[in-house]
């Protein structure tokens, strides 16, 4: 009864949001994670397709913070009709039930996709990578490894790191020297926990955290940082865009994609799949590469990427072998408790 | 003739007083429901969006509603158990029968997510239930159960799973302030790797009382030049005061980003001058912090001293001199104390604010200098645990409510002008 | 360097001292000023006539931008207020609200580091002589405004300072207890000895309480006399307008002998005037007549100017009665006509006689 008053409260408290929501009813708001991502697939998704079905699509930025979305949810007014949310959200906002599970059969059934990349709440859409880069104007002879991330001695100065638990504790492994195979075995048990926060220590009074996929960049550039893990494509994106000279080390990427997700309760479903179709073809799907360095997750999308960027693709042949593949499951599991032993560990 | 008109006059005066308090009420009501519905508008506004959310956030704080709404049947079975042994089948049948039902509303997770909280890895155990029950199949299910985790066995996680099912819990109250229930529901200090918000409060109240400090060392004697200058001189440095009011709190922590940072303007400075041999850092510790709060709270500290400071006539401390006292004893003894007024009214200003301050720090701090309000949005937006959130938030308004009293004790708010 | 000086001589001295705030104007011209021991001399002025600065710059809160002040044979230019002697008290009393009534008397004792002992005493005696002995423990804020000037005169007086100075300190009481105040300031004065130098734009004020008043006007001193004498016999038409009431006759010396002339009017009748300094033969000049000397239907002989008038308007005022007449000339003179029992029956528009005596009527500076 009282979640009940208190729906009906936070539905109070967002009529002046809803009022402004009236006036895009007829359009699509699409909430992705802005900066050079969310450009390229303006480029190649929202403006061909507003132009193709004359629907206006209004765009809104996040940085991952599912809580945004299940908060709509739960005020009972959804505004965003589709958010690219990364595979750890999708799977938490499936088992929490604030996404809209996916009908594939619109999209010519889960084998349509890279293997092991669908989830019943969310469509694929690229496939992208956690590296660590460097300024090569900066640092001549760079590092290779992802144990030289960790050698504050041949490398001195600060290292920008995503504040995630996501990412650090699987490269604080690898550093450490655990195989890939075995980096999320290991981390299913508190002593590989233990171990990977270990890792991190050694470096922490040296660490700057980044929020926002925008930040590594600029960090690398403002040379307030030598090293910077990254999203590939950011990195791609600021040598290509801005002539800079980062050198990505694609030894230890930690694979991982994006997917189109409906938050519960949007107004027209069918018109947001309609949208999510045409991003999920070959043609956009390719069109999105000639701007930013991601994989397609459409497998009938490989053949027409251009062929110029295939090398600084995450799943290029000889950069897919140094690295390894997010385990949704295992994120899935153990997002809430690492977390909060992560927020724990960052504040003390 | 006497007494009767004594008599007549004690009989009627009540009567009278009655009647004219009526036509003065009846007089006085138009002028009331005018008044009222002048400030109906301010009152219905912050009705709504001030004491409405900060009640809902009291309530978010202790309420416990995950388990209780999507586990009746498991809560109703627990009730007969005694608490030292595993609990038997009927449990087991009815947690089931609830699992069938959270499965289709997608709402095992957050079952899971809730029990998750005092016991480690219950989440993943409940999803994994969950799709054991989709799976299908019929009882007996606690070997089931039992056979899929062992943990299901476990009389703490269920005594957790029972006290988690009651309407409201002390739970996040409790985390707020290092503490936590064992299983037997005694209170005892929290586990070390969950042990950060005492730590945090300490540091949020340090790093407000060292903006409280800086802003009123610093302030204080531009208080007082505002307040003995000629008005066209004053208006100019009031102006000053007043500039960074004229620019956002964003643009304003993103500029000390620029002046501080390791190739920042001041680091060239120190360089070039040869005072500092390397590149200091300024920026992402406490003293960028500190500096970037002060910064934005100055005006804050030096208004109300220099509204007390303006009202003090000139005629004291001149008093104080012709009295025999030097121009040092006269200010100190004289001049300082007629300022404290006004010296609390803005050091308490500052130090409330201070005690909120979220962007300043997360731009310009580390992750060592992160206040009560920036957990307060962590877990609002990152952890989405909500009730955390409004625990840490409801122990925040303790805290400023406590400050307020005592300061109220003190000086007494009715001496505090702030304009 | 103390001169030996003597206690006629002058206890204050102002010599030469010019006050300029902005390099313009000066607020003070050439201001010579000496103050005898034990004297209750007033300043009196309107506002801005250079009276407040001259106190301030004797009480050390003023520089003077030209010229000396000597306090009890020393120069005192260099000397800042604290080490001046000098007690003060304010317009608004400047009682410090954060201290108690006791606390503010002791506060001069305090910071000469007088013991406690004794501080209490002195305070004790201090509070007695302004009979407020019962209110030591009271704030400032408790009291009347009476009361409130009274312990910052206890304050002033408490640490037996050379000198004290008084900036219009009755002018925000109401008139009944100003009036009360200035004969216990001058009883005080009278008992204690003491030198006070007294600023205050009342004249009557001024007349009360003083052994002499320096009347100020634009930076000068326009005449320093006892108050008798301020007003029998001012010594140009500022002091004579300033101090009471006067008639003022416009006109030119014609004649003088001795210590009378001859002035004639604008209508060409003449009139027989005391010469004064202010203006010699052949010099457009002011008559000034006090309202009170001027006599309605005189005695054969009683007035050396007689002449004819009519009644304008009557105003009475109880004790006395304003009669306006209006002369031939159609100069306007005012007559105040005690309220005796024979006073004449007067109407307006009835013709009277009028007149006064040569000595009555100053002949005045035309400025």
């Amino acid at each position: 009864m009282q979640m009940k008053t208190l729906k009906l409260t936070l539905s109070a408290l967002a009529i002046a949001a809803a009022c402004s929501s009236v006036a895009k009813a007829d359009g699509l708001t699409i909430t992705s994670w802005g900066g050079a991502y969310q450009k390229s697939q303006d480029e190649a998704y929202f403006k061909p397709y507003a132009a193709k079905a004359g629907v206006k699509i209004t765009q809104e930025e996040y940085n991952g913070e599912a809580a945004r979305i299940r908060a709509m949810v739960e005020s009972g007014n959804t505004t965003w009709d589709a958010v690219d949310v990364d595979s750890a959200t999708v799977q938490q906002g499936c088992d929490e039930g604030f996404l809209t599970p996916i009908d594939f059969s619109k999209f010519g059934g889960k084998e349509a996709f890279v293997k092991g990349s669908t989830n019943d709440c969310g469509v694929p859409t690229i496939i992208y990578s956690t590296i660590y880069a460097y300024d090569a104007d900066k640092i001549k002879d760079g590092p290779k490894t992802i144990a030289d991330l960790f050698d504050t001695k041949k490398w001195p100065g600060k290292r920008a790191l995503q504040k995630s638990p996501f990412g650090n504790l699987e490269f604080a492994l690898m550093a450490d020297g655990v195989p890939l195979d075995q980096v999320y075995a290991t981390l299913k048990t508190k002593e590989g926990v233990d171990r990977a926060f270990k890792k991190l220590d050694t470096i922490k009074k040296d660490i700057v955290w980044w929020e926002a996929g925008a930040q590594p960049p600029q960090l690398l550039a403002s040379g307030e940082v030598v090293m910077a893990t990254a999203w590939n494509g950011r990195i791609y994106n600021a040598n290509k865009v801005d002539k800079k000279n980062f050198k990505i080390v694609w030894d230890g990427q930690l694979l991982d994609w994006d997917l189109w997700a409906i938050p519960k309760g949007v107004k027209d479903i069918d018109a947001v799949y309609k949208f999510i179709q045409f991003a999920s073809q070959p043609g956009p799907q390719a069109e999105q590469t000639k701007y930013i360095s991601y994989g397609p997750a459409l497998l009938a999308a490989a053949p027409s990427v251009d062929p110029a960027i295939l090398k600084d693709l995450p799943t290029a042949p000889e950069n897919v072998k140094l690295g390894l593949a997010n385990d949704v499951i295992f994120w899935g599991d153990n997002k809430e408790e690492l977390l909060k032993r992560f927020n724990t560990w960052i504040a003390q | 003739m006497a007494v009767t008109t004594a008599d007549g006059v004690a009989g009627i005066q009540p009567e009278d007083k009655t009647s004219l308090k009526t036509k003065l009420k009846r007089a006085e009501r138009i002028n009331r429901v005018r008044s009222l519905s002048l400030v109906a508008p301010l009152l219905i506004f912050i009705l709504a969006v001030f004491v409405l959310p900060i009640a809902l956030m009291l309530i978010r704080s202790v309420q416990n509603t995950e388990v209780r709404s999507a586990m009746p049947a498991t809560l109703a079975a627990l009730d007969g158990w005694d608490g030292v042994a595993t609990p038997g089948e009927p449990v087991f049948a009815a947690l089931a029968q609830d699992l069938v039902q959270t499965q289709k509303d997608r709402t095992t997770g957050l079952v899971g997510k809730r029990i998750n909280y005092e016991v480690p890895g219950a989440r993943s155990r409940f999803l994994k239930a969950g799709r054991m029950i989709d799976a299908g199949g019929t009882g007996p299910w606690k070997e089931k159960f039992l056979a899929n985790d062992p943990e299901w066995g476990s009389v703490p996680f269920w005594a957790i799973m029972k006290r988690a099912g009651q309407t409201y819990t002390p739970y996040y109250l409790l985390t707020s302030l290092d503490l936590r229930q064992d299983a037997s529901g005694a209170v005892m200090k929290n586990f070390d790797d969950q042990s950060i918000f005492l730590d945090i409060f300490t540091r949020t109240i340090w790093i407000s009382l060292l903006v409280t400090l800086a802003t009123l060392v610093l302030g204080y004697p531009v208080a007082h030049l505002l307040a003995i200058l000629p008005p066209k001189h004053a208006n100019v440095l009031m102006i000053l005061v007043l500039l960074p009011f004229t620019t956002s709190i964003l643009v304003r922590t993103t500029s000390w980003i620029v002046l501080l940072q390791s190739n920042g303007v001041l680091n060239d400075i120190l360089l070039a001058l040869h005072i500092t041999s390397e590149r200091v850092q300024l920026i992402f510790n406490r003293f960028g912090t500190v500096l970037a709060m002060t910064h934005i709270q100055l005006p804050f500290t030096i208004l109300p001293i220099y509204s007390v400071m303006k009202s003090i006539p000139a005629t004291h401390v001149r008093a104080a001199r012709s009295l025999g006292a030097g121009p040092l004893t006269a200010f100190v003894s004289v001049y300082m104390p007629q300022t404290l007024p006004g010296v609390g009214a803005g050091c308490l200003l500052t130090f409330i604010l201070s005690l909120g301050y979220y962007i300043t720090p997360a731009l310009v701090g580390g992750p060592q200098d992160q206040m009560v309000s920036y957990f307060v949005a962590l877990y609002t937006n990152r952890e989405m645990n909500w009730g955390q959130a409004s625990a840490l938030g409801a122990i925040l308004l303790l805290i400023t409510l406590a400050l307020y009293a005592v300061f109220n004790r003190f000086v007494g708010i009715d001496k505090v002008k702030l304009g | 360097m103390k001169l030996p000086v003597s206690a006629s001589e002058s206890f204050v001295e102002f010599a030469g001292i010019q006050k300029t705030y902005d390099g313009e104007v000066l607020v003070v011209k050439d201001l010579n000023l000496r103050i005898r021991r034990g004297e209750f001399l007033t300043l009196l002025g309107p506002s801005g006539s250079g009276k407040t600065t001259t106190l301030m710059m004797l009480a050390g809160f003023e520089t003077p931008t030209v010229g000396n002040i000597m306090l009890d044979g020393e120069r005192i230019d260099a000397v800042p207020p604290e080490k001046r002697d000098i007690g003060m008290v304010f317009q608004n009393y400047a009682l410090f609200p954060h201290m108690s009534v006791a606390q503010n008397v002791g506060f001069p004792l305090k910071v000469r580091g007088v013991s406690k002992a004794e501080t209490a005493q002195r305070v004790a005696r201090a509070l007695d002589m302004v009979e407020l002995g019962k209110f030591a423990t009271r704030m400032p804020g408790q009291l009347s405004g009476g009361q409130q000037q009274r312990v910052a005169l206890a304050r002033a007086l408490v640490f037996e300072p050379k000198l004290v100075l008084m900036d219009e300190p009755l002018g925000a009481l109401d008139k009944q207890l100003r009036e009360h105040m200035q004969i216990e300031i001058r009883h005080l004065h009278e008992r204690l000895g003491i030198t006070v130098v007294y600023v205050t734009h009342d004249q009557s004020e001024a007349l009360t309480m003083s052994d002499r008043v320096a009347v100020f006007n634009a930076g000068i001193i326009q005449q320093i006399a006892p108050p008798a004498e301020l007003y029998e016999s001012p010594e140009n038409s500022f002091v004579a307008q300033f101090i009471g009431e006067n008639n003022r006759l416009p006109g030119r010396i014609e004649s003088a002998s001795g210590t009378l002339c001859t002035v004639k009017l604008a209508n060409g009748s003449t009139v027989a005037a005391t010469l004064t300094r202010a203006a010699g033969v052949g010099d457009a000049c002011l008559l000034s007549v006090r309202p009170e000397r001027v006599k309605i239907a005189p005695a054969a002989g009683a007035v050396d100017n007689l002449f004819e008038a009519n009644v304008a308007e009557l105003i009475y005022l109880g004790d006395h009665l304003r009669v306006r007449c209006v002369l031939d000339s159609g100069a306007e003179v005012v007559v105040k006509v005690g309220n005796a029992e024979d006073r004449p029956v007067l109407d307006v528009g009835t013709r009277i006689p009028l007149g006064w005596r040569a000595q009555d009527c100053r002949a005045l500076d035309a400025a």
